[in-house]
């Protein structure tokens, strides 16, 4: 632990507070705050209080029974976490997933960002004291979780993406309920623009606050919505077309500024282009298999291999070593919210006191898939 | 000690915010949506073969004769390099080739061939044409209770915390980290590094 300021001179001046793990502006997670009156000097994240050495479990499991407990650190965007895992195990494996597969892969992908997007952007406004924000969201994430529940089973942990494919088939006669809901999401979705984005007290809550550069966004090695808010069109589903991503017609929403507002308006954009992608999906999605059969244990070539996706909170990667067993040799997980927790400290320099809510949950930030 | 901005934020201009509040249609125009290269939907897809991979391995192995190629593939090469001479090339890496990213630093224990094997993955962002390879740069080093690599992090700052996350999972030591300590594990932990492979889960 460094002490440089809690044994300063300035002592009397500064104060070093904990921000956190319970407290509920913080999640499962602490931030040390130095403070100086109302300002912050010095911040120091201090994550893994949610730890639960995923990696480690991973090596004791074969690689279906690492499909559950993989999706836990990230329960908004289960698919997102499954899908760059799956993903690597394809490649490993050189299976070739049958399109039906594919498609459904991307759906619940979608689904699962908007679902996580909705999370996000309901926290953020609670958490800026926009009260009706947050109930709308949550209320409009439901229609999300409803139409994933029905093809997944499950309302949050699906485990539908597995390597070969995807779990099962979608039922019969979705489409009428997923169109449905597309089309009163579009609508809902300029309401929210009105009502947040446009609101002249939340811009000027949010604008300016917390500006990451372009330069920086990129040294920080920031992924995701923080990226791409910052001036910079990074999209993996478009830089390293994965899956059925390069069939599908859609675009990469980035804004110049770096401040929370534009986070939060990336979000919403890109759940605008989530829906284009759906509607394409379920328009084009084509018959047959929806997954190979690898049997229960499945044995996949020693090698190693990088695989990485756009979930929804950013980069997802998967570094795997496997020995020919049929258990992973050594999994290593790069979740998108521990590359952005480098930001923190970066962006909470100088902020005012009260500024530390709108930063702070204006970055996407999932404490416990940080901690995997 | 106010910050720079704070002038703007609590400036508010009250005829201007009454202004947007009655006319809807006077909002301020939406930020452009910047739609970079690497966005047009249209553009095929970077072909998936090595010729670009190859040329880069060629490049690295040409400049760095220490620097063993173990694999080029379609967006991607993994180099190893000797632990000594890894700054020297990751500099390289960024300033030269323009891997700017870094995505994630993993760590292997390879028990049996008495070794560790530190791997920075490195992505592309500024320059065009090259966002989809990632080059893993890895070095090994000998396995003891705490080997000694030099850290990266003045290279690509991002790696701050992905050392401290292998420094405290693997137990390799970076040396010239700004702050290395643990970042994952309780303050108390007083076992041996759970990834290392010789650690044995509670229960297993």
């Amino acid at each position: 632990m460094s002490t440089a300021y809690e044994y300063s001179p300035d002592a009397d001046r500064i104060m070093a507070v904990s921000l956190g793990p319970q407290h509920p502006g913080a999640g499962h997670f602490r931030i040390r705050l130095w403070l100086d009156g109302d300002y912050v000097v010095r911040a120091d994240p201090d994550p893994g209080y949610v730890h639960r050495g995923e990696e480690k479990m991973s090596e004791y499991r074969n690689y279906i029974q690492n499909v559950p407990h993989l999706e836990r650190p990230v329960i908004l965007d289960s698919s997102g976490i499954l899908f760059a895992y799956s993903l690597a195990v394809d490649q490993l494996m050189s299976n070739n997933i049958p399109p039906r597969g594919e498609y459904l892969r991307v759906i619940m992908a979608e689904f699962n960002r908007i679902i996580s997007h909705e999370y996000y952007l309901g926290i953020l406004a609670l958490f800026s004291g926009h009260t009706t924000m947050i109930t709308w969201c949550m209320g409009d994430r439901d229609l999300f979780i409803d139409l994933a529940a029905r093809i997944g089973g499950a309302r949050v942990t699906f485990a539908y993406v597995i390597p070969g494919g995807v779990r099962n088939d979608m039922p019969e006669g979705l489409h009428k309920q997923a169109f449905e809901t597309f089309d009163w999401f579009d609508k809902r979705m300029d309401e929210y623009e009105k009502m947040f984005f446009r609101n002249p007290i939340w811009e000027e809550r949010s604008k300016g606050v917390g500006v990451l550069t372009r330069e920086d966004a990129i040294r920080l090695g920031a992924t995701g919505t923080v990226l791409r808010a910052s001036g910079v069109a990074h999209d993996i589903r478009k830089a390293e077309p994965y899956s059925v991503y390069p069939e599908l017609d859609f675009s990469v929403a980035s804004l110049k500024d770096g401040d929370t507002w534009a986070r939060a308006y990336v979000a919403l954009e890109e759940m605008r282009e989530s829906l284009k992608i759906l509607r394409q999906a379920f328009k084009n999605i084509p018959p047959g298999p929806v997954r190979l059969k690898l049997g229960p244990q499945p044995r996949v070539p020693a090698g190693e291999v990088y695989a990485r996706t756009e979930a929804a909170h950013g980069e997802m990667s998967y570094f795997l070593v496997s020995d020919g067993s049929p258990k992973p040799y050594r999994l290593k997980i790069g979740v998108p919210s521990f590359k952005n927790m480098r930001v923190i400290p970066h962006l909470l320099k100088g902020v005012h006191i009260a500024d530390i809510p709108l930063v702070y949950w204006g970055l996407n930030y999932w404490p416990v898939e940080a901690d995997h | 000690m106010l910050p720079a901005n704070s002038d703007k934020v609590a400036g508010t201009n009250a005829e201007q915010r009454r202004a947007v509040a009655n006319n809807p249609q006077a909002t301020p125009a939406p930020s452009v949506i910047d739609v970079g290269p690497s966005v047009s939907t249209r553009r095929p897809a970077p072909p998936l073969d090595t010729s670009r991979t190859i040329n880069l391995a060629d490049e690295i192995a040409g400049r760095f004769p220490s620097a063993k190629i173990d694999y080029v593939r379609p967006r991607r090469v993994k180099v190893t390099v000797p632990p000594d001479k890894i700054k020297v090339v990751a500099l390289y890496l960024r300033d030269v080739l323009g891997f700017d990213h870094l995505n994630v630093v993993g760590g292997t224990d390879y028990i049996q061939s008495k070794e560790f094997e530190v791997v920075y993955f490195v992505g592309s962002i500024s320059k065009r044409g090259q966002e989809d390879l990632v080059i893993q740069l890895a070095e090994r080093v000998e396995r003891d209770e705490s080997p000694k690599v030099p850290s990266l992090t003045e290279v690509w700052t991002a790696a701050e915390y992905h050392e401290r996350e292998t420094f405290d999972m693997l137990g390799i030591v970076f040396e010239g980290h700004p702050d290395l300590r643990r970042i994952l594990l309780p303050e108390d932990w007083n076992d041996i590094p759970p990834l290392r492979k010789d650690y044995i889960s509670p229960g297993r």
